[in-house]
């Protein structure tokens, strides 16, 4: 992927933007762990925020389908304000798919089954029409030999690419990734980056907090640096990790590029 | 023995009563303590206010006196002259009102123990994937915490079986209400009937719990 991708690369359907965060603020207690976040992410985008552990990378992902509350300020998708709790709330995070770091798959449904659950039980759609779509998802994640066991009967790569793959199910507007390769072997990272690569080539709009820079680099088209609870530098993959301007970045990157 | 097979008959009447107020008060009591239940884990504060009152007023009030307030009449709402209207026995009634009443906040401590075994992940991904609270809480939390739930879920219906007996003491003739009777009217055998009735209650006790193992058995192969 070259510098070009910066442009959004599906920016069909009037407004591009898809998810905007305005002046959002969040507190735990005393601590400010969301300051002051302004951001528009555009369809089609690659979003991958890194930054050192505790700087809101995962509280920042989760607000954006109110998994987290926020306090102050105002999150819009799609142009329309994400609704307070209820069945408006649920709605809107059908169209949000979320990938979680422990891959949170239904321990007691089989993997098929935790594909077609949302569709049949969300969307009402019919058992047979979303078998299909979930056995063609399955398969473009690379485990549709596995539809019939159990989520405690794979790998935790497998685990995961189900997880990508139940998200996807839904057809989602956005997907959310928060640390989704972080609980894996390093052998089973790379399979889980290859499909979030697949998506990001597709088209699909994407958040995605990680330590990967790997995939930051290939795969972005921008990169949200955090720390302290604020976004510090906004920036291109190839700006961000050539030329950091924050001496906070700097400090970051001189400490996890040096190995 | 001979003993035995003449009171064979009191026995079985005062057992039958027994099952009756076990069945309806269990069934009833699980439908009660699950709403309850639901109500403690919602994310509605009243409802959950009134989930946590309930329980802390009914599981801390003795059983006694829980009968004394149902069966005996409490002035300000004096449900009785209805039950009788419709034809239902007034007593058995009133003892299954206040056995479910008091069990159900038991059922539902012992459900809600069993939702706090569930990862919370579990209903995270189910609210990211766009499930409502209860679809939530109906087809994701609640069957895994099923498993959590049969030991302690089965003590309260043990516990259940034997608080039936306290009915004796208000009208309704069940398998306690017949030993006492029959201990007034029969010379000998005391021992005999106190073994035949105690033996009626391990009877009971001994099939829930082989319920709750069998149960247990299968959702641990379920998986």
């Amino acid at each position: 992927m070259t510098e070009a991708a910066l442009v959004p690369k599906s920016a069909e359907g009037g407004d591009s933007a898809l998810v905007v965060l305005d002046g959002v603020n969040k507190w735990f207690g005393d601590l400010h762990v969301l300051q002051n976040i302004n951001l528009t992410i555009s369809r089609g985008e690659v979003a991958v925020v890194i930054g050192p552990s505790g700087g809101g990378k995962s509280t920042f992902c989760r607000t954006i389908n109110r998994l987290e509350p926020i306090d102050q300020g105002e999150i819009r998708l799609d142009g329309k304000p994400l609704p307070a709790e209820g069945k408006g709330l649920a709605r809107l995070r059908a169209d949000v798919g979320m990938v979680f770091q422990a891959f949170n798959l239904f321990a007691h449904k089989t993997v098929l089954q935790n594909v077609t659950l949302g569709p049949i039980k969300v969307r009402g759609k019919r058992e047979q029409d979303a078998s299909e779509r979930a056995q063609q998802l399955l398969d473009r994640v690379g485990v549709a030999d596995q539809a019939h066991k159990y989520p405690a009967q794979l790998s935790g790569g497998q685990q995961q690419r189900v997880a990508i793959a139940r998200a996807l199910a839904m057809e989602p507007k956005v997907m959310l990734f928060d640390e989704p390769t972080s609980a894996l072997d390093p052998e089973m990272i790379k399979e889980v980056l290859d499909v979030m690569v697949d998506l990001a080539k597709g088209g699909m709009t994407m958040v995605v907090v990680t330590h990967e820079m790997g995939f930051a680099r290939t795969a972005a088209n921008r990169v949200l640096f955090m720390a302290d609870g604020q976004i510090v530098e906004e920036a291109t993959p190839n700006e961000f990790f050539t030329n950091p301007k924050s001496d906070r970045a700097k400090d970051f990157l001189g400490k996890i590029l040096k190995h | 023995m001979s003993t035995l097979a003449e009171m064979w008959p009191f026995l079985r009447a005062g057992f039958t009563n027994t099952l009756v107020l076990l069945a309806l008060s269990l069934v009833l009591s699980t439908i009660l303590g699950t709403v309850l239940a639901s109500m403690r884990v919602s994310p509605v504060l009243p409802l959950r206010a009134f989930g946590t009152s309930y329980v802390n007023i009914f599981r801390n009030t003795p059983l006694v006196v829980m009968f004394i307030l149902i069966v005996e009449g409490f002035p300000p709402v004096d449900i009785r002259p209805n039950i009788e209207a419709i034809g239902l026995n007034t007593f058995e009634t009133l003892a299954v009102f206040a056995l479910t009443i008091y069990t159900a906040a038991f059922v539902c401590e012992a459900l809600r123990s069993g939702v706090n075994t569930v990862d919370p992940g579990q209903a995270e991904a189910a609210r990211a994937v766009g499930m409502t609270f209860t679809q939530t809480l109906s087809v994701i939390v609640l069957p895994q915490a099923f498993r959590a739930v049969i030991p302690p879920l089965a003590s309260v219906y043990i516990a259940l079986t034997k608080n039936t007996s306290v009915a004796a003491a208000f009208g309704v003739v069940e398998a306690t209400a017949q030993l006492s009777r029959m201990n007034e009217q029969t010379v000998a055998g005391t021992g005999v009937l106190f073994f035949g009735i105690a033996a009626g209650y391990v009877v009971i006790v001994w099939v829930i719990s082989g319920i709750a193992a069998f149960l247990e058995r299968q959702v641990a192969t379920a998986r």
